[in-house]
């Protein structure tokens, strides 16, 4: 037989278990409710890890073909950089020629322009004269003027050495014969280093031309200490020479051959003139 | 405006110098053709540089410039020989009378044209 005291304690104790047993059951809901929202969250974040793996290897795709096209772009530019220096090169080089272009151009224009600045044959010869120092670089040459009567290049100008020990030269005889026989220029192949003078062997003698008719020849000795050899800008001065000093000096002979006929005959009329009348 | 003396007895080389300097943008150029006629040029007005020859009649490009560097007021003028003596004592008794600089002939115009503009552009930085 159980006694109510025994009885009591048993309840109490049963109310007990019951309450753990309820902590248990709301402890095992709430672990339930918390794993699934857990769940939930994993899931989600393996959704988003997904999405966000997803965005970067797009990002990646896409900064791979941006790399690929500033790449190529950077080799485009480094070919027109190429280019554009080949090309500053060229127009470098051109603008030397240029310049150099200018630099002949102004020597012919001031030679040509001095050389028919004068009907005055002294001045004449003086002007070639100055062109040959100056522009050309000769040091010692002699200017020879064909006489048509003795057929002779008679030495009619010299710069830097005797005109008397410049004799006259028949045509076709040596080298300064030869050209005024042949109206072709003769250039030394090398120019000497040493350059002593050999009357002889002139280093250039240029035909003094009009058309075919040689007037007379420029032969160049001896250069200047500063002056290696000829260069492009002397063949062309040379060829200039050739042409415009020939015409010059011939037409300023002929203009002093009529200032002078004229002369004789305004003489011989003023005294036809005084002469009184028979 | 720069101005220039070009002192040369030959009408030639007068000619090719002063076509050359046309290409210095705002130079005058006034000729003389020996240094007695240079000393009046330059004592009746105010250059800027001066280019001279050497060898030349009445008086040559050296005691030219000896006088002219004697002159307080032209002491430091820019001066330029261009001549064809081209051995080195004569260079250095160019550039020891006075000269700035020293061309030989047959001369590069291109070469003319720069140096004047650089002893020219001295000038007008020392006026600025």
């Amino acid at each position: 037989m159980v006694e109510p005291r025994e009885v009591s304690v048993l309840q109490r104790k049963a109310e007990e278990f019951l309450q753990i047993f309820r902590k248990g059951e709301e402890f095992t809901q709430e672990l339930l409710k918390e794993n699934e929202r857990l769940r939930f969250r994993v899931a989600q974040l393996e959704e988003g890890d997904l999405a966000s793996r997803r965005t970067d290897e797009l990002t990646v795709k896409n900064l791979r073909e941006r790399i690929a096209l500033l790449e190529e772009e950077r080799d485009r530019f480094l070919a027109r950089f190429k280019e554009v220096e080949e090309e500053n090169k060229v127009f470098a080089s051109k603008y030397l020629e240029v310049e150099e272009e200018n630099n002949n151009l102004a020597n012919l224009y001031v030679a040509s322009y001095q050389l028919h600045s004068t009907l005055d044959f002294e001045e004449v010869l003086r002007v070639v004269q100055e062109i040959v120092i100056n522009l050309v670089g000769a040091e010692k040459f002699v200017l020879y003027l064909r006489n048509e009567r003795t057929d002779e290049l008679a030495p009619a100008a010299a710069e830097g050495l005797n005109m008397a020990d410049a004799a006259p030269v028949l045509v076709g005889s040596g080298i300064v014969g030869r050209v005024g026989e042949t109206g072709e220029s003769f250039y030394q192949e090398s120019i000497p280093t040493f350059q002593g003078v050999d009357f002889e062997r002139p280093l250039t003698a240029i035909p003094l031309k009009i058309n075919d008719l040689v007037i007379g020849v420029l032969a160049v000795y001896k250069l200047l200490v500063q002056k290696p050899g000829f260069s492009p800008i002397d063949y062309e001065l040379f060829s200039m020479l050739a042409g415009h000093a020939a015409t010059a000096i011939f037409s300023s002979k002929l203009y002093s051959q009529s200032a002078r006929k004229l002369s004789t005959i305004r003489g011989f009329l003023d005294l036809l003139r005084e002469r009184p009348a028979e | 405006m720069s101005n220039v003396l070009v002192v040369e007895d030959s009408p030639t080389m007068r000619q090719l110098i002063s076509f050359a300097l046309k290409r210095v943008p705002g130079t005058q150029v006034t000729e003389a053709s020996d240094g007695v006629d240079a000393l009046k040029k330059i004592s009746g007005g105010r250059f800027d540089l001066l280019i001279t020859d050497v060898n030349m009649p009445v008086m040559d490009g050296i005691k030219l410039i000896s006088l002219v560097r004697k002159d307080p007021n032209h002491r430091d003028l820019p001066i330029i020989i261009i001549t064809t003596e081209g051995a080195d004592e004569d260079r250095k008794r160019g550039l020891a009378v006075g000269a700035n600089a020293y061309l030989t002939k047959p001369i590069q115009t291109s070469s003319l044209v720069k140096l004047a503009t650089d002893l020219l552009g001295g000038v007008a930085a020392q006026l600025s």
